[in-house]
């Protein structure tokens, strides 16, 4: 049985999936595919569809329609118990009857797969917990209960390793502990994860790839730098990150670039990092690449200038402060600036805002708010 | 300290409450070693004799045999029936779920009389002949409903997330349900079999519709008590008593010794 034992990671590829369940649609028209021994993150809000997604892999569901694929093998069909993928629940859901020792063995026994308590042993070592073996799962803590729960599934070396928001019940300062602790597991076992959560930072932090989910479809997927730097929809720029988003007509449009006019201002974006080029559209920034500016500062073509406006409330967070500016027919917008001690703008002051053009984004689609 | 009608209230009503409970079973208890002549109502006397020749008396422990050949013939019969049935409540969704699950309170709710009379009826109706066959059939019908409501308490507090994470980890629908199902619902299991024992041992209403000729210890006492119930029957209800209590303090320590050593690890 032993060649049942994957050294190495599969893909994954999930073909037009759609699950239906009673009264509404969880999944509609889902295309993934995961290269062997990546780090994939599903990131969206609760109700998007990606535990769903998850419990469909490990076969805990059944798709509607579509088909999976793991290591280019169909396992549709394929009871949970068959499928050479293992889970990390989020409640950890370890066997209360049973030692630490026995839940990491579980599997390998299942399997019948030889000297399967060294085996659990070695994969206890892995997550630092060889010394609580004989304990029970309720005498542990919630960090290791999750790393109890992470070695059970990893012992079993499956092809895909499906973790369903495994520190969604820790403490922050835990939480990004583990992160690094998982991050430095996968890289030591080349297994392919498929990592569901709704915190972006953990997503952006650990992922090779990140897949943001909304309503039961993917809106965008991709390294998260490049996720980050240019979001293609609304709902991307809104969820991973915060944005200062501004809606309007084209009204110029240059070989490279084209330009709204909101408010009577003018507002940038290179052409090949806007998805529409004509109409209405959503111009967005990062507060953190927007700057303030006390004096108006010489216009340039290439920086987005607006302003003045007046400094509604200052929030200091440690390493930086952040502005909310409200600008006159445009709204609220939100700078952040690095905190290196000499900021002098005070509330109620009259301010600029300007960003870099080359860092504008155009968006897809437009807030739920603004008509078409 | 002033003393106050409450403070004392509390613990006078507590002896006078636990007294009152007790007296019956105290009473049978002692007047199993009367030295009894006739009548087992006055006092004569200390004495081991009724204890050891329990078995003389006539049908004694003929009918204390067959309460205990039913008793466990249903609990088995109910318990595993039940345990199915509770799952099934809790698991699956299925058409008419929740008239199922009202429907399984009516036996609790009918007056044990309708029960044994309407059986009784359906036996003769069908020609069955009545003994322990038919009180087995009795028994094991109303002792389901307390197994299903029992075992369904424990089923719904069990996270189906640990019968999922079974499956992850390649284990059939069988070995899921021995290895994680079964295991966690035994505290709901066992309850409801003890439960259920305790029911059928001693049932009379419904047993003497459906017993026919066949004796069974609530059977034998009820005729015995109209020319004064032998030392005998003392014996007996004092035997099962101790032995029940046997049963509560050996798992009462097991349960203690465990938390104990739980304790000591952590």
């Amino acid at each position: 049985m032993a060649t049942d034992f994957v050294a190495r990671g599969s893909d994954l590829d999930l073909v037009g999936i759609r699950k239906e369940f009673p009264g509404f649609t969880a999944l509609d028209h889902l295309d993934l595919h995961i290269p062997a021994g990546e780090f994939f993150a599903l990131l969206g809000p609760s109700g998007c569809g990606k535990t769903t997604t998850l419990r469909l892999v490990a076969g805990l569901e059944e798709p509607t329609t579509g088909k999976i694929l793991i290591g280019g093998k169909d396992v549709t069909a394929s009871k949970p118990h068959e499928r050479p993928v293992n889970t990390v629940f989020q409640s950890y859901a370890l066997f209360p009857h049973m030692s630490v020792l026995e839940n990491v063995a579980f599997g390998l026994r299942q399997r019948k797969i030889e000297d399967p308590l060294k085996r659990a042993e070695e994969a206890l070592a892995l997550v630092q917990l060889g010394h609580l073996a004989q304990r029970r799962p309720q005498q542990l803590s919630g960090g290791q209960q999750q790393r109890v729960a992470l070695a059970r599934a990893l012992v079993n070396r499956p092809s895909l390793l499906l973790l369903d928001e495994p520190l969604g019940a820790l403490d922050l300062k835990l939480r990004r502990e583990m992160q690094i602790e998982l991050k430095a597991i996968q890289m030591e076992v080349g297994l392919t994860f498929l990592h569901v959560t709704h915190d972006q930072e953990e997503a952006m932090d650990m992922a090779d790839t990140v897949a943001v989910m909304n309503k039961g479809h993917i809106e965008q997927m991709g390294a998260p730098e490049a996720l980050y730097d240019r979001p293609h929809t609304v709902f991307v720029a809104k969820f991973l990150g915060q944005s200062n988003l501004f809606i309007g007509d084209v009204a110029e449009t240059s070989a490279n670039s084209l330009s709204i006019e909101v408010a009577g201002y003018k507002i940038s974006v290179p052409k090949d990092r806007a998805e529409k080029h004509t109409g209405k559209i959503a111009i967005g920034v990062r507060p953190e690449k927007a700057d303030l500016h006390q004096q108006k500062p010489a216009p340039s073509s290439s920086e987005n200038l607006i302003g003045p406006g007046e400094v509604l409330d200052i929030r200091f967070t440690g390493v930086s402060n952040q502005f909310l500016v409200e600008i006159p027919n445009i709204g609220l917008v939100t700078v952040f600036e690095q905190n290196e001690g000499n900021s002098t703008v005070a509330l109620g002051d009259q301010v600029y805002v300007s960003w870099k053009v080359d860092h504008s984004f155009g968006l897809a689609d437009l807030p739920d708010s603004v008509e078409e | 300290m002033r003393y106050s009608l409450g403070r004392a209230a509390l613990p006078v009503y507590a002896v006078l409450a636990l007294v009152y409970l007790l007296i019956p079973i105290v009473y049978t208890f002692i007047f199993s070693f009367n030295n009894t002549f006739k009548s087992n109502i006055t006092w004569r006397g200390f004495t081991f004799n009724n204890w050891l020749t329990v078995c003389e008396e006539q049908g004694v422990c003929e009918a204390f045999g067959n309460s205990i050949l039913i008793g466990v013939t249903s609990t088995i019969v109910a318990t595993a029936l039940g345990t199915a049935i509770a799952i099934a409540l809790v698991r699956y969704e299925f058409k008419f779920r929740s008239a199922v699950s009202l429907l399984l309170f009516l036996p609790m709710a009918t007056p044990e009389i309708v029960l044994g009379a309407g059986l009784a009826s359906q036996f003769f109706n069908i020609g069955a002949e009545k003994g322990i066959g038919t009180v087995i059939i009795a028994h094991v019908m109303f002792c389901l409903s307390f197994v299903v409501v029992t075992v369904k308490a424990r089923v719904s507090s069990l996270d189906p997330a640990l019968e999922e994470a079974g499956s992850d980890l390649y284990a059939s629908p069988s070995h899921v349900f021995w290895k994680i199902t079964f295991p966690l619902l035994m505290p709901g299991i066992m309850s409801a079999a003890l439960l259920s024992f305790a029911l059928s041992f001693d049932d009379f209403i419904i047993t003497n519709f459906n017993a026919g000729p066949t004796s069974t210890f609530p059977k034998f006492v009820y005729t015995a008590a109209s020319k004064g119930i032998p030392a005998a029957a003392n014996v007996v209800g004092s035997a099962v008593f101790l032995v029940a209590i046997l049963i509560v303090v050996g798992v009462q320590i097991r349960s203690t010794i465990k938390e104990r050593r739980l304790r000591a690890v952590k």
